[in-house]
């Protein structure tokens, strides 16, 4: 099963004639990715890696009956391009875009509660579901199919558990990247909530990162609703407060956001918390037998 | 960006917010002659952006000008909470009745814009909800309807206030709501809101704004400057580098914020300690790229060892090799290198830095995973 994408997920690529666009175009169809369809204003007509280019999301829509959108479109540009998604009445949308300031967020997300749509991101790798579909640009080779299914607020960090974890011979049944932002669109609930629900998932793994309070709300809610065996990660155990560590979530303040609050609150929730990655593979071949 | 208290201040005014009347200055001269200009009783307040500001001694208060003066001469230069006083803003002393809070927050869990005030002021905010929950007064809002009045009347009400204090509250939230979308700021704080018999006055002042919306706001930009500390930090933003000095004498690159995080906690973790965190970013296959990042780590004099963390993927690595070993050809500093490169052609990467090594007599170190590596960093950093 998976979830968000599979086999049969139909991906338009918002953002498909510029260079990260038409590269990780090139790279989904090389994964097997039903990519039917980009969306590039003035250039509609073009063709794109044999992918058909139209002006419009609605009018992409309408010719390809896609349900998934990618967006791979500048900071300054990308809100408009989130609200012409929404608005195409697409199922999923994917934010790849980094830097999409906090008050187009906050209007995201209020628009979001008005529509059908799901957002990914902003500021995120995407998803894959191994063997099925990649909708973003997490590297192929660091996944192989299986029913670990895995959450995360980092991206090449991600990569290097899932490569851990392949290389261990632990398969994956879908990657979710839901970015670093500080208001991601689908949150670690949603995601674990998902997972729960998928047959082909048997464990969850979900990595964070210091700042927000979102694992400590994840942590919760696998408290009342996850039965599934759950490991966590947390990145940024050592961080000094009140310092950005790049990412606009990853900050502490106060004493909110610490990895102790999250450490704590996942354990609490009969998560097992591991201190290194070699502690992952370990725990999570154990709890999938 | 967290702004300083005097920018943060000199906008509210602007806005029609009362401050204490004051300036800013940066000698024991001027404080003294500023304390003159105010008649001697002042308080003078490190400008520095630390939590904790007052318990660590960053503010003062002075009866006359020549204690004003002597007072400025320990401030300026001293360290609050690691943060160098270059500044001091010296204001008249305020006769407080009552002290009050009021701010505004971006709430990210909720995706929502807040007002938050309380009859309680002059503490964190955190330990007066923690403690007096009830005094807490939250007014949510939808940030497309924008705040409606009915709601700040609502919640005023319910807190008590009447006559002047409730139309110079009202007031006051109207203006703080419209600085934040003005400026796009994640935070905004008035802690604490003194009540004067002449009414409401800021004594202090506190704006946080929106890095991704910066570039929406230029004059925004131009106090920037003056808003970081650290000397390596600054330049790392002039150069575009995500930098951050952390003290210890283990330098870290990275490619990612959650990796750089983790070689952190892992070479922690072995017994050693981080002297930065410094996410690379995309763009490696610009060999340039990892040229300024190295040679930027290679700056910090404490660094003894550095451990480069690059998982590349589609970079090529022979490009991210190119970079070190340019970085090591412009550098006069000779420090092992702990490196775990991964991606495309990293065996012809890790080939070009074997080669470097040894003709240079250059200690480079390769390691497959990143607890191999944040180990061997802990062992060259207790050896050096």
């Amino acid at each position: 099963m998976a979830i968000l994408v599979d086999e049969n997920t139909k991906v338009i690529v918002q953002g498909i004639t510029g260079f990260q666009g038409s590269f990780q175009t090139k790279r989904m169809l090389e994964y097997g990715t039903k990519v039917v369809g980009g969306v590039s204003p003035g250039k509609g007509g073009m063709e794109v890696h044999g992918v058909p280019v139209f002006n419009t999301v609605e009018e992409a829509v309408n010719e390809t009956d896609a349900d998934t959108s990618i967006i791979y479109v500048p900071a300054r540009f990308a809100t408009d391009a989130i609200f012409e998604a929404f608005d195409a009445g697409l199922r999923l949308v994917v934010c790849v875009t980094e830097g999409i300031p906090l008050y187009d967020e906050m209007r995201i997300h209020r628009r979001l509660r008005e529509v059908k749509s799901m957002l990914l991101g902003p500021n995120c790798p995407g998803v894959i579901s191994p063997g099925k579909s990649k909708v973003g640009l997490l590297p192929d080779r660091c996944f192989t199919p299986g029913n670990l299914g895995i959450v995360s607020r980092s991206g090449t960090l991600t990569y290097q558990i899932s490569e851990n974890l392949t290389k261990a011979g632990i398969g994956q049944s879908t990657v979710v990247g839901i970015g670093g932002d500080p208001m991601p669109g689908l949150t670690f609930i949603d995601i674990l909530e998902m997972f729960e629900e998928d047959d082909e998932t048997k464990a969850i793994l979900m990595i964070g990162e210091i700042g927000g309070t979102a694992e400590e709300e994840a942590a919760e809610f696998i408290k009342r609703k996850i039965s599934k065996p759950v490991v966590a990660f947390i990145a940024g155990r050592t961080a000094p407060p009140g310092k950005r560590m790049g990412h606009a979530g990853a900050i502490i303040e106060g004493s909110t956001g610490t990895a102790e609050s999250k450490i704590e609150a996942l354990r609490d929730a009969g998560v097992y918390v591991a201190e290194t990655l070699f502690d992952i593979v370990k725990e999570v071949k154990r709890v999938l037998g | 960006m967290r702004l300083h208290e005097y920018q943060a201040k000199q906008i509210f005014s602007k806005h029609g917010i009362r401050i204490p009347k004051g300036r800013v200055a940066k000698t024991p001269e001027e404080v003294r002659e500023i304390a003159e200009e105010l008649g001697g009783r002042v308080v003078i307040k490190a400008q520095v952006l630390v939590g904790g500001r007052g318990k660590a001694g960053g503010i003062k208060k002075a009866e006359t000008a020549e204690e004003a003066e002597r007072i400025a001469k320990d401030l300026l230069g001293s360290l609050i909470r690691g943060h160098r006083v270059d500044k001091l803003l010296v204001e008249e002393q305020i006769p407080i009745e009552k002290e009050y809070y009021l701010g505004y927050v971006v709430d990210k869990s909720r995706r929502m814009p807040a007002v938050i005030f309380s009859k309680v002021g002059g503490m964190d905010i955190e330990e007066i909800a923690s403690k007096h929950p009830e005094k807490i007064h939250k007014i949510y809002f939808d940030p497309l309807w924008g705040l409606h009045d009915y709601q700040i009347r609502r919640e005023l009400f319910k807190a008590g206030f009447r006559g002047d204090e409730f139309r110079g509250m009202f007031n006051l939230i109207r203006t703080l709501v419209d600085i934040a979308f003005e400026y796009e700021a994640e935070l905004t704080e008035i802690n604490p809101l003194a009540v004067t018999k002449d009414g409401f006055i800021a004594v202090d002042a506190r704006l946080n704004v929106d890095d991704n919306a910066l570039y929406r706001h230029p004059e925004l930009l131009s106090l920037r400057d003056a808003t970081e500390v650290d000397e390596l930090e600054r330049e790392a933003r002039l150069k575009g580098l995500n930098y951050v000095r952390v003290g210890g004498d283990i330098g870290v690159i990275a490619n990612g914020a959650g990796l750089a995080m983790t070689t952190m906690d892992l070479i922690h973790l072995m017994g050693g300690k981080p002297a930065n965190f410094l996410d690379t970013g995309g763009g490696l296959a610009d060999p340039e790229k990892m040229k300024n990042c190295l040679l930027h780590v290679l700056k910090d004099e404490n660094v003894k060892v550095i451990f480069i963390n690059i998982f590349a993927e589609i970079t090529r690595c022979e490009k991210v090799a190119e970079g070190i070993i340019l970085a090591l050809e412009e550098s006069d500093r000779r420090v092992p290198l702990v490196v775990k490169l991964v991606g495309t052609n990293e065996e012809i990467g890790k080939e070009m830095l074997r080669r470097y090594a040894e003709e240079n007599n250059a200690p480079i170190y390769f390691v497959d995973t990143i607890e191999e590596g944040a180990k061997k960093a802990v062992e060259i950093a207790k050896e050096v």
